[in-house]
């Protein structure tokens, strides 16, 4: 990446990622709130980019902008009732909430002043092949529980949302 | 000059957000668009470390990867749950899922 250009896009980004999040929180349709998640995961795409994970990048806009966000805009549709203008409604804890939040993040955020970091300096490479061969040596485990879980995912929900069949 | 403390307070502002969204929203789809915002700003965190901290392991990127197959997993049953809840009880409200109150 152009050092002289990398703070202009990651301060770009960053702008567009945390108003679409602000605009996933407080938009008062849901559909516009799962459209603005959608920008809010090509953003980080773009923030995987910068920091020069390619592969990341990619499997972010495939798993999250392609599948994820269909899957929501779908389980909106599926239960839709009443005014959609109004669908998104905040419960009784919202100033709560927002108060925790708040202080949740100023404990965070004095956490990572005060945490030394020692910055290696590299030059950025592509990390494709370094990770697929730690994918199928040290973690070939964890690979094939991932594997697993994913199939145990698919006929959970299929199961979930089609129902059993009773034997006759 | 863009360093590791840049990557992690975007981290911790849409952590934040996603926190705010997870604990206020009434509807259960709303809650999982929280949760999903919290998992990717973990995401960011942890390719910020692998990249400034261990350039030469993967290590972070492993652990991403895994992070966004366990949500792939973890929002697909969700949302089954959500549509099975409201077909049985005509709604997504979290407050009034209560079967298992006593």
């Amino acid at each position: 990446m152009n050092g002289t250009l990398e703070p202009l896009f990651f301060w770009l980004i960053s702008a567009v990622i945390v108003l679409s999040a602000l605009a996933v929180v407080f938009m008062k349709n849901i559909v516009h709130s799962a459209l603005f998640l959608i920008v809010t995961f090509v953003g980080m795409a773009g923030i995987y980019a910068l920091l020069q994970a390619d592969f990341i990048a990619a499997v972010q806009i495939l798993v999250y902008a392609g599948a994820i966000a269909i899957l929501i805009v779908f389980a909106v549709m599926l239960t839709r009732r009443g005014d959609i203008r109004a669908s998104n409604p905040f419960n009784g804890y919202a100033i709560i909430a927002s108060l925790a939040c708040l202080a949740f993040l100023v404990v965070t955020v004095s956490m990572i002043f005060n945490s030394g970091f020692e910055i290696v300096e590299s030059v950025g490479k592509s990390v494709v092949e370094p990770l697929a061969i730690a994918m199928m040596g040290d973690f070939v485990i964890s690979f094939e529980v991932a594997a697993l879980l994913l199939l145990e995912a698919l006929v959970g929900a299929i199961i979930l949302a089609r129902g059993v069949k009773k034997e006759q | 000059m863009i360093t590791i403390y840049h990557y992690l307070l975007l981290g911790a502002v849409l952590f934040s957000i996603g926190l705010y969204g997870a604990v206020s929203k009434k509807n259960a789809i709303a809650v999982l668009m929280g949760i999903e915002l919290m998992l990717n700003s973990v995401n960011i965190n942890l390719v910020a470390f692998n990249r400034f901290l261990t350039p030469d392991a993967v290590t972070g990127f492993i652990f991403t990867i895994f992070v966004i197959v366990v949500a792939a997993a973890e929002v697909a049953v969700a949302l089954a749950l959500v549509v099975k809840v409201y077909r049985e009880r005509l709604t997504s409200n979290v407050d009034e899922i209560d079967w298992l109150k006593w």
